[in-house]
């Protein structure tokens, strides 16, 4: 790999080499290198694009690193990634997409994974994407479904800090009894750039819950739109925090919607948008930052 | 160290020029405590601000160690050495106590001195190095650490906007030998503004304001007795009894 490749594959997937556990990486629309363990087996799909990862119940502190890298112009890439996670297991999933975009001609990635996550199974799922080169478009959709079965839990963590320049994310979660999801969104936006964010979570279990927080900031003339619904079948609880800065002349549409089906679902919903307070820019500078430093530190932290 | 000749401040209301600060003149030498105390509306926190830089005067001009200040920025102020607590702390979502003094103090602190500037105002440093300053904390607790915030900038003048509101008893001993310490320590001065007793009993000179005006200025001795006069104590409490 070259540098370019090296730096993308470290800024999605944190990897400064090899991964220890199992691994599938995937550079300009085709797997280029692919590793089991004895308990995670990688088998690519035969009928469409994409990888069936097999976690064996009882599968306990393993991780699975699936990265893609685009460093040519005018790649379209559609993967369909599906999750088997056993029973009992406990595991790291760490997927992401980068792309260095060299020409000015429009790279894409279509990203859609499915969880299946077994009875009383743990996992923790951290999705980076980043855009970097030319003036062409870096695209990225994702589109995530999870069936949490009773008993599991599931944190989603994904991070998009900058680069992107369209980007059409589509979470729709279903959690049975006693399962617990939890996702944490940031995003960043600048320029002209787009970012589309929309859950659905169901709540179908009896004390199924849903965490969902999103915090973003949105510079230039960028535009961020964030859909979130929870819906509440049974006894349950759900909670839906949406907080974000507003900066230049960006736009931020936030819209929440929860629906309870039940008189024993607990739903909340919380939504901010504002500008950087101004006196938490003068509280830094009277610390010795410059205006800018001041504005930076604040954002570094919200999106901490 | 500090000198304000002739400050004013006023503003705009309904058409009409209303006074904030009227004709402020003062001078605060090095190794001094100097406390301003004064009713409600008195224009005591403004003149921190107008120091500070946040708020411009409007007419007047201030010296910082022989240079004059009144145009510069408040990040310059800040480099020369003036140090700010905000009478009420500002709160920032996923900055943590640590960053906030690693800020101030404008190096790597060790998380040894971090706990250092903790104990001053008298946080168990563990409890608070990696808390974040959102509304998790209480405003006695963001009070705290928006003192230590100051004194880990080691600058030489100090400014606190009523330092000992909403923090309890810990304390004042704690807080008053902090001030001590700074004075000490730096050669530096410390600028308070109180009403309580034990403070303005460790200040070497008190400012009475009253009405956007200096109305007493002198040493501690000969201030104090007459803050204790009845008639004073019932003008600064002249809200609640009026």
């Amino acid at each position: 790999m070259n540098k370019i490749e090296k730096d993308l594959l470290l800024a999605v997937s944190d990897l400064h080499q090899i991964p220890a556990g199992a691994y599938n990486i995937r550079q300009n629309g085709k797997g280029i290198d692919k590793k089991n363990t004895a308990n995670i087996e990688i088998v690519s799909k035969k009928d469409k694009s994409g990888i069936d990862i097999i976690i064996k119940p009882n599968t306990i502190n393993e991780s699975v690193h699936i990265p893609v890298i685009i460093t040519e112009s005018g790649i379209k890439d559609v993967v369909y990634n599906d999750f088997y996670i056993g029973d009992n297991s406990d595991i790291l999933i760490v997927a992401g997409c980068g792309i260095h975009n060299p020409d000015k001609n429009s790279s894409e990635h279509n990203g859609i994974h499915t969880f299946h996550i077994g009875k009383n199974a743990k996992v923790k799922y951290v999705e980076k994407h980043l855009g970097v080169g030319q003036s062409g478009e870096k695209i990225l959709n994702p589109i995530t479904e999870v069936y949490l079965d009773n008993g599991s839990y599931m944190l989603m963590e994904t991070t998009q800090l900058g680069g992107v320049s369209y980007s059409q994310r589509k979470t729709i979660a279903e959690v049975s009894d006693n399962a617990k999801l939890v996702i944490k969104e940031k995003i960043l936006t600048s320029e002209n750039q787009q970012a589309n964010t929309n859950f659905d979570v169901l709540l179908t279990g009896q004390n199924s819950s849903c965490e969902v927080t999103s915090r973003s900031v949105a510079k230039g003339q960028s535009i961020q739109e964030f859909i979130s619904k929870v819906t509440g079948n049974n006894l349950c609880f759900g909670h839906v925090e949406c907080d974000a800065i507003i900066m230049d002349n960006s736009k931020i549409i936030s819209t929440p919607e929860i629906v309870a089906n039940c008189v024993d679902a607990n739903l909340v919903h919380e939504a901010a948008i504002g500008k950087i307070a101004g006196e938490q820019i003068i509280k830094l500078m009277s610390l010795g930052l410059t205006e800018k430093e001041a504005e930076d530190m604040i954002i570094q932290g919200f999106l901490k | 160290m500090l000198k304000l000749d002739n400050v004013c401040y006023s503003v705009n209301e309904n058409g009409k020029q209303k006074d904030i600060l009227k004709n402020i003149n003062l001078e605060i030498g090095d190794n001094e405590t100097v406390v301003i105390t004064g009713h409600n509306g008195s224009g005591k926190s403004t003149l921190m601000k107008i120091i500070m830089g946040i708020i411009p005067v409007s007419s007047g001009k201030i010296y910082f160690d022989g240079v004059n200040i009144t145009n510069m920025t408040i990040t310059n102020r800040a480099k020369l050495g003036i140090s700010y607590a905000f009478q009420t702390p500002v709160r920032f979502k996923g900055l943590t106590v640590k960053d906030l003094l690693t800020s101030a103090n404008n190096s790597n602190l060790k998380v040894m001195d971090v706990c250092n500037y903790l104990s001053k105002v008298g946080l168990c440093a563990r409890d608070y190095i990696d808390r974040e300053l959102d509304d998790s904390l209480s405003g006695g607790e963001l009070k705290r650490i928006e003192i230590a915030t100051t004194l880990a900038r080691n600058a030489k003048l100090n400014m606190f906007d009523e330092p000992e509101a909403g923090i309890d008893l810990w304390s004042f001993e704690g807080l008053i030998s902090a001030f001590n310490e700074n004075k000490q320590k730096n050669g530096g001065a410390n600028l308070i503004i109180s009403h309580q007793e034990k403070i303005l009993n460790i200040a070497d000179k008190i400012v009475v304001m009253d009405n956007s005006k200096i109305s007493m200025y002198g040493k501690k001795d000969e201030i104090l007795p007459n803050l204790n006069s009845k008639r004073y104590c019932s003008r600064l409490q002249g809200d609640y009894y009026e």
